[in-house]
């Protein structure tokens, strides 16, 4: 699902995130991406989005070199991440509803259909009945769910989340990566970008390590046992 | 995508867009006032000239030229000429004004009567009143025939009595230029107030944007409320606009109409014709779009998501 052959990423600023990394996550797997702030753990999830471009080498997704994705095929190509944050941009002054629809809005999907799918993916996260609340209303757990919500509503078959417990206490954290878990059971490739190590101890997910833009595990060889629990 | 739901993405577009004007009532009036200012001044301008050209009109054709006999020439002699001139290529009519009557007139009109009385003899000449045919009243011809008649002995001046008028035209194509000059310049200005609005839209919704583009919002699509935006800038501009000049026009009927029958005349003051209506309201529109236009294009490309 997503290949990384040797990439590099040199910042405008000289900063160097990541430094030839190769990783290899397979379809329907979840794994989760670890290493302290700063280590390159968003810029490998930037890459993924093409919120990136790397400096060097290939990032393959879904078989697709995103090197030949022309910007104004971009929007197209991310239609089918779905993508997680910690501070969960959701707009305010927009009802739990319209942020959830927004990227069926986009692609341009019937109205019937995306009543429909909002639902399911609102009832998925255990908020339904909140559609017409403000994301203002809600605690910082349900607002993370409506994000996840919204990442899931068009069933991409990639979904992202860059440190998305971040806010959370233990209680919530573990609810939102059970979420993810659940999503992964169903086919969806999970990446999970988190420094929690603890929470990717329980859950014995297969767990790529970023360290100075060097990765650990990026191939899932050296972690022979970790993969064997799935 | 189907055609359905692609008509209702524009109509919740434009919905949008609409609602955020009225969300922030005092900012979109201010924005409609400079857009209709600037759209009424050269329109207004366009109403006002086509308005003095409608009042002039009746002396467009009215290219008469006034032979002055000189004073010694007698009544019977100048009734001669008059029939010569009548014989004359170009000449629709000839009207004899004879000295007596003219100074009638004058006494009657100018409000010199007293003084005249005075004069012991009539100074005024016997005048030949010429028309020209229809096909001999552009400048040449009337040019050609006063040449002519100068060139009798009997007269001693000719004069074109279109003189004014033609230089009234002159005058008008002069402000049809700078209309013309006004409404090019004006319309930028709408382009800039309509496309700064926008940017600075575009600035507020900064985070809405990125969230947009983030889950596979098109540049089209996050454009696409920004350019109802700016039509509905444009078009209510325009409206409004529409709405000083025929309060203008109303205004001014009353004393334009008293001064016009001063001078004798019906002449009604006419507001923006069907022709300029439509003008005014298809011009400020695609004003109002392409100004936004430019500033969405401009702006919205320069907002990438950060994660």
């Amino acid at each position: 699902m997503i290949v990384f052959d040797r990439v590099a990423k040199r910042y405008p600023n000289g900063r160097e995130a990541l430094a030839g990394v190769t990783l290899r996550v397979h379809p329907g797997e979840m794994v989760f991406l670890t290493g302290k702030s700063g280590a390159g753990k968003s810029t490998v999830l930037k890459l993924i989005a093409l919120l990136e471009r790397p400096t060097r080498g290939t990032v393959l997704i879904n078989g697709r070199n995103t090197n030949t994705i022309k910007g104004r095929h971009i929007p197209t190509f991310r239609r089918h991440i779905g993508v997680v944050f910690q501070d969960h941009k959701l707009l305010a002054d927009r009802p739990v509803y319209d942020n959830v629809a927004l990227p069926l809005i986009v692609s341009d999907t019937p109205l019937r259909e995306i009543d429909k799918r909002v639902r399911a993916a609102l009832d998925q996260v255990g908020l339904l009945g909140k559609e017409r609340m403000s994301p203002l209303e809600l605690s910082v757990g349900e607002q993370q769910r409506v994000g996840i919500a919204r990442a899931v509503v068009s069933k991409p078959p990639l979904l992202i989340a860059d440190e998305p417990t971040g806010n959370l206490d233990p209680d919530l954290a573990l609810d939102v990566m059970r979420l993810f878990r659940r999503f992964q059971e169903v086919g969806v490739t999970v990446v999970v970008a988190t420094h929690d190590v603890h929470l990717v101890r329980e859950f014995g997910m297969r767990e790529i390590v970023i360290e100075n833009g060097h990765v650990h595990g990026g191939l899932g060889d050296d972690l022979p046992s970790v993969i064997a629990t799935r | 995508m189907s055609i359905g739901s692609y008509g209702v993405r524009h109509a919740q577009a434009f919905l949008g867009a609409l609602g955020r004007m009225l969300r922030s009532p005092l900012a979109s009036v201010l924005t409609l006032l400079v857009v209709a200012v600037a759209l009424a001044l050269p329109m207004s301008l366009k109403v006002f000239v086509a308005n003095a050209r409608v009042a002039t009109g009746d002396f467009k054709d009215a290219v008469d030229l006034s032979v002055y006999l000189k004073t010694d020439v007698p009544l019977v002699k100048a009734q001669q000429l008059a029939a010569n001139a009548q014989q004359r290529a170009g000449v629709a009519d000839v009207t004899l004004i004879p000295a007596d009557k003219a100074l009638d007139e004058f006494r009657n009109y100018s409000g010199f009567g007293a003084a005249l009385e005075v004069l012991q003899q009539n100074p005024l000449p016997h005048v030949l009143h010429v028309h020209p045919a229809a096909d001999a009243s552009d400048p040449a011809a009337v040019e050609n025939l006063k040449r002519y008649f100068i060139a009798w002995p009997e007269v001693d001046l000719v004069q074109v009595d279109s003189d004014w008028v033609m230089r009234f035209n002159a005058i008008l194509d002069v402000m049809r230029q700078v209309l013309n000059i006004t409404a090019a310049l004006l319309g930028v200005g709408v382009l800039a107030v309509v496309g700064n609005t926008i940017r600075l839209e575009i600035l507020n919704r900064r985070a809405e944007i990125e969230v947009t583009k983030l889950v596979g919002g098109s540049n089209r699509f996050v454009r696409r409320p920004f350019l109802y935006t700016g039509l509905l800038y444009g078009l209510g501009g325009a409206l409004l606009a529409w709405g000083i000049i025929s309060l203008t026009v109303a205004l001014l009927a009353r004393p334009v109409g008293r001064l016009a029958q001063l001078y004798g005349s019906h002449y009604e003051l006419a507001g923006p014709g069907r022709e300029d209506t439509l003008l005014l309201l298809a011009g400020g529109t695609l004003l109002g779009l392409v100004g936004a236009w430019i500033a969405a294009t401009r702006h919205l490309k320069r907002i990438e998501p950060r994660a």
